[in-house]
């Protein structure tokens, strides 16, 4: 119990800090990028110029138009002459698809664990929270990595996999609002009129403590984006043909010195996305969550 | 205090007992060894039940998983398949290189992070504080292969500084070092702040100024101690973090350590040496962290006798 509320403790004073980042123009401009993110998501393929997976070697290592290079292909091209800007567009959509996914998964399992846990209470919250425990204890990235090396890979797979990825945190949020809940009249009054416990937690518990959970959902958007790329990045996420984000930094890794821009533009990609998110996360989570500070 | 540290004790075992657990799990999922061993097709099934009998796969599973545990307490952990010997062997030998980055990335995470921390939340609102927590910021939304690259590119590729990959000199361990180091820093400095400015506003501080006390002493004396409780926590975390870097890190300079042979043995399919690497961060982040619950309870006395009451 002791290591779940030193967790909570060291929560409180970053969230005091984060409202100072708040400002709404960074705001404005991290929105702008998200919509222009989740527009490229549901638009790549009619958006890309060419077959992403197109190669042309006669035009293969061309430069940027604004690095020298010509319009024909604004990001240049790669080692095997394949357009850039339309696989940087597919890897955006595959990288943005599996995090929100991903997310969604995530919450979902947390939101549930955690209402059991408020529900059950005696030992089964405390199997949750030993869980949970055993959770912070070990970096996801090295679970992951190992269920990907005994199961090999798929698409759908990792993507479950991801779905993994900070359930603890949603878990002890949802577990600590729900006790909270729990005592508050309204899920009093509506037990006492009959409500069956899924009725309570689900139409009453749960709408109330939304804000708080969508709070943590924007929050681990970006960190299952950095986790996909780093993965991809190493080869043992997303596989070719497909394309993520992290793929593209990766190959480009080999032409650092001949051709850096194959990695630069993934790379702005990525930070400027997972920048936006945070930030947008943090302001929400300002403005939203009423138990913010408490 | 024996009661708290025997608690902290207890709940340490039940988290490695779920790793070997986890492990056991995922081991016996991913498929019968027999089959990864033997075509069997072209395997007489005399010698597939001969296979069996022999590593106890006819066994009841709860045997197999006593039998699990024994051998890994025993250290017997199987073969590589890549390199053709106990792959626990392999594992072992990549260690100090491993620790040769680490270690110093954990100095500088935690110097720079402290240093910033503080002098940003002293001189809080002011363009410092601004450009420090700006830098912060940005230092843990970039990716660390990323910031591994970008570092290479100016300081190996354009500048010729430094190398870009390999170990064989100091010079090499500075790339891995730094690129380790700040995006850890970065997340200390933030909390750092936030958590001096919270005890800076409190009454004792204001005290303790008050009664004429030197703000250089104040903030030594009863600012600092209280503000290391929260962030040594995050300390702690920071070590899970860490090792998932060293992993990416290794990888992006080439360094021969356990992080690239993870990534290499997973490509390889060499199950035994993943599964090594997988207990093995287990068991340091466990210890990592009981040390950190220690530090804990020397560093704030409240929390030793809340600690022992609760158990």
């Amino acid at each position: 119990m002791a290591t779940v509320d030193a967790g909570t403790r060291v929560a409180s004073p970053a969230r005091r800090a984060d409202g100072r980042r708040g400002y709404p123009l960074s705001v404005r401009a991290a929105l702008a990028w998200i919509g222009l993110m989740l527009l490229v998501a549901l638009t790549a393929p009619w958006l890309a110029p060419y077959d992403y997976m197109r190669a042309d070697v006669l035009s293969r290592l061309q430069p940027p138009a604004f690095f020298g290079g010509d319009w024909s292909h604004p990001l240049g091209t790669d080692e095997l002459g394949r357009d850039l800007l339309s696989r940087l567009l597919i890897s955006i959509r595959i990288s943005i698809v599996v995090a929100v996914v991903a997310t969604l998964i995530s919450t979902t399992i947390g939101v549930a664990l955690g209402f059991a846990a408020a529900y059950f209470r005696g030992w089964v919250e405390e199997v949750i929270l030993t869980l949970v425990d055993a959770q912070l204890a070990m970096p996801f990235m090295i679970i992951a990595i190992a269920v990907l090396a005994f199961f090999g890979n798929s698409l759908l797979l990792f993507v479950i996999l991801l779905g993994f990825n900070g359930w603890e945190v949603v878990t002890r949020i949802a577990r600590g609002l729900a006790i909270a809940a729990d005592t508050q009249g309204y899920a009093k009054a509506v037990r006492d009129l009959g409500a069956s416990p899924w009725r309570i937690y689900l139409r009453h518990i749960l709408p109330n403590i939304a804000a708080t959970i969508m709070v943590a959902m924007t929050l681990n958007v970006p960190n299952v984006i950095l986790l996909e790329s780093a993965l991809s990045f190493l080869g043992i996420g997303i596989q070719p043909p497909e394309s993520s984000l992290g793929n593209m930094v990766g190959y480009g890794r080999q032409y650092l010195q001949s051709a850096p821009w194959i990695l630069l533009v993934p790379s702005v990609v990525i930070v400027l996305t997972t920048l936006s998110i945070s930030l947008v996360g943090d302001w929400l989570r300002d403005r939203l969550d009423p138990t913010a500070g408490a | 205090m024996i009661l708290w540290f025997l608690a902290r004790l207890g709940r340490a075992l039940v988290t490695v007992t779920l790793i070997v657990t986890f492990a056991f799990v995922v081991l016996r999922l991913s498929g019968d060894p027999a089959e990864r061993y033997f075509d069997p097709n072209d395997t007489p099934p005399e010698v597939i039940e001969a296979f069996r009998q022999a590593w106890g796969l006819d066994q009841p599973i709860w045997i197999q998983y006593a039998r699990y545990v024994q051998n890994v307490v025993q250290g017997d952990l199987g073969n590589s398949i890549r390199e053709n010997r106990p792959a626990i062997e392999a594992v072992v030998e990549r260690i100090p290189m491993t620790l040769a980055i680490m270690v110093p990335a954990l100095v500088v995470t935690l110097v720079l992070g402290l240093a910033a921390g503080v002098f940003a939340a002293l001189n809080r609102d002011t363009a410092v504080d601004r450009l420090i927590m700006g830098a912060s910021v940005l230092g843990f939304t970039v990716p660390n292969f990323v910031l591994g690259l970008m570092l290479a590119l100016v300081f190996a590729v354009e500048f010729r500084l430094l190398p870009s990959g390999g170990s064989a000199t100091l010079a090499h361990h500075v790339l891995p070092v730094l690129t380790l180091g700040l995006s850890g820093a970065a997340v200390i400095a933030r909390y750092t702040r936030s958590a001096m400015i919270e005890v800076i506003g409190q009454p004792y501080v204001r005290t303790a100024s008050a009664k004429g006390a030197f703000w250089r002493r104040v903030v030594a004396v009863h600012v600092f101690p209280n503000a290391a409780i929260p962030v040594v926590t995050v300390a702690g975390f920071m070590v899970g973090s860490l090792v998932a870097g060293a992993v990416v890190v290794e990888t992006v300079f080439s360094w021969p350590g356990v992080g690239s042979l993870l990534v290499t043995s997973v490509n390889a399919r060499d199950l035994a040496v993943v599964q090594v690497i997988l207990l093995l961060v287990g068991v340091s982040m466990v210890a990592a962290n009981l040390a950190v619950d220690l530090l804990y309870g020397v560093i704030d006395p409240r929390i030793r006798r809340t600690g022992a009451e609760e158990e």
